[in-house]
């Protein structure tokens, strides 16, 4: 290996190519120059740059920084865009929200509208609970039955949608099931709650203790009733569900039943006001009433 | 080619012999493109923007980023809306540099395997935030999210919150040494409403919002990282922020 690099390049005999003075074993190495071509494209991309500089914010000065000819800002560019898009949506957008939700139902065209918005506004703010399909999960309600704890009808759903459930906003839908089986001096004790429980399984014509249930009853009437309604009906007002149509949020055997009698229930929705605006929240409720199970 | 002995080419053979010179060139680039790109951002008024709401991390968000980091959450999820349409109409406003200001270090990411969650606070409710670390495809079925029930289990340690305030305090979060002293009590106090450090919580972190922890009553690393992502995003008062004074 020759290390000395002072001497004149040698040349290949072959390729007639420089070579870098390395040699092992006597095979040398080239020093193949970079081809013109890409030489001369690097070259101009610096000219291409000084064009750049002109007309894009690029360089810092002592203040401020050069703002390029045009004052193109990449926060200036999202507006316009958002604002086009608005302006693109504007003609139904704007139609939707002056126009209350029972007109929209009948308005073919709007509904079309209406339920293609709501599907997209779904896919992001309401499916990571309630399922891409509505369909729900353990705790968070299914929307394509005509089971409904705040209420069916589409402008009930509206303002589900936009205050939530149990959520920071003001005109929040409230109402929690008291936990009857927690603190130092729980308001019921343990006999009762698996009494209580075994009367709530009967009232979905589930298989219960017949001497439990029937003990249940009183703790029943004395204790839920005045929310769940004497036959167990539920109440929407409270947002209490309906106990006998065998539908469960939280899961339908008695363990599922006496953990939400001890420790109380209420799941939370976010309010979407303040999040999307009026016309997707409209839209979302066309969507989601039309899913299955919406009250006319 | 003995031509090549006088062009400025020949030059750059210099570099290429000599391993030292070839450093000190290195550096000589690297330093003024730092000097370009970074050292202004210190100084230069027109990239530092003013936003009202901006507060550093609770005792117990702080821990539950420290689970976010340690999880690695970040190698799918990012934090950083870009300022692009499509972007702004799925996560909202874009993120604002000053939103990342107490964050050492940043969590932006680059890689969305998952969703963006810069504002993901407050989108779903602490329940689903609950149910979806646990089991993710229990609410999400087509979700690739690996289970974190574990988190669940592990009892959070409060005592450590202290130590992590006083190191950022020195690296210029504004903490004041009574919330460094109160760290462990405040954590517990934000957890849950009934807490009965709940009150001087609220009074040392007016701003801040106390979360529900499980029926256990146990204060664990699942409950830290809840109430982390429930406050990702949302401390920017967008009402009041001015867009046109900000653009850039």
């Amino acid at each position: 290996m020759s290390s000395t690099q002072t001497h004149a390049p040698e040349i290949d005999a072959v390729t007639g190519t420089a070579t870098t003075g390395h040699s092992w074993d006597g095979i040398a190495e080239l020093n193949t120059p970079l081809p013109k071509w890409w030489l001369w494209i690097f070259y101009a991309t610096i000219v291409w740059s000084f064009g750049y500089f002109v007309v894009y914010p690029s360089w810092p000065l002592a203040t401020s920084h050069t703002t390029g000819v045009f004052g193109w800002t990449s926060r200036g560019e999202v507006a316009s865009d958002i604002e086009d898009l608005k302006k693109l949506r504007s003609g139904n957008n704007a139609k939707l929200a002056a126009m209350p939700l029972a007109d929209v139902t009948k308005d073919p065209q709007m509904l079309d509208f209406a339920k293609a918005q709501g599907k997209a506004a779904f896919g992001d703010n309401c499916a990571p609970c309630h399922g891409a399909g509505g369909g729900g999960a353990v705790g968070f309600p299914s929307l394509v039955d005509d089971d409904w704890l705040w209420g069916g009808k589409i402008d009930q759903i509206e303002q589900t949608i936009k205050f939530g459930v149990r959520s920071a906003h003001a005109e929040t839908r409230a109402g929690a099931m008291t936990a009857f089986g927690t603190g130092s001096s729980p308001i019921l004790k343990k006999d009762q709650i698996e009494q209580v429980a075994d009367y709530v399984l009967t009232l979905s014509k589930q298989q219960a203790d017949a001497k439990s249930a029937e003990a249940g009853k009183a703790v029943y009437a004395e204790n839920c009733a005045v929310c769940h309604g004497d036959e167990g009906k539920g109440n929407q007002e409270l947002g209490a569900p309906n106990l006998t149509d065998g539908i469960w949020l939280y899961g339908k055997d008695k363990a599922a039943i006496v953990y939400g009698v001890v420790n109380g229930r209420g799941g939370v929705m976010p309010n979407f006001a303040g999040r999307i605006d009026d016309a997707t929240i409209k839209s979302l409720a066309v969507y989601v009433h039309q899913l299955g199970g919406g009250v006319k | 080619m003995a031509a090549q002995n006088t062009s400025l080419w020949s030059k750059h053979a210099i570099f290429e012999k000599n391993s030292i010179i070839l450093v000190l060139g290195v550096l000589i680039v690297i330093s003024f493109g730092g000097l370009v790109q970074i050292a202004p951002l210190f100084y230069l008024k027109s990239t530092i923007e003013k936003v009202e709401g901006m507060r550093p991390y609770t005792p117990l968000e702080l821990a539950g980023r420290d689970i976010y980091v340690r999880e690695g959450c970040y190698t799918c999820h990012s934090q950083m809306i870009r300022a692009l349409k499509d972007e702004v109409e799925r996560y909202g406003h874009y993120s604002l540099a000053s939103e990342s200001m107490y964050d050492r270090p940043f969590q932006w990411g680059s890689k969305r395997n998952g969703p963006d969650l810069a504002r993901v606070g407050g989108k779903y409710s602490d329940d689903w935030q609950r149910a979806h670390l646990a089991a993710p495809r229990s609410v999400v079925p087509g979700s690739i999210m690996p289970n974190y029930a574990f988190l669940f289990n592990a009892e959070l340690k409060v005592d450590r919150i202290a130590e992590n305030m006083k190191v950022l305090q020195i690296e210029g979060v504004p903490y004041t040494d009574e919330q460094i002293a109160n760290a462990a009590a405040d954590a517990r106090g934000q957890s849950n409403a009934d807490d009965a450090g709940n009150s001087a919580f609220a009074k040392r972190w007016p701003t801040a919002v106390t979360r529900t922890v499980g029926a256990t009553g146990k204060l664990t690393e699942a409950d830290a990282l809840v109430a982390y992502l429930q406050m990702l995003g949302t401390l920017v008062d967008f009402k009041v922020y001015d867009a046109k004074a900000n653009l850039r």
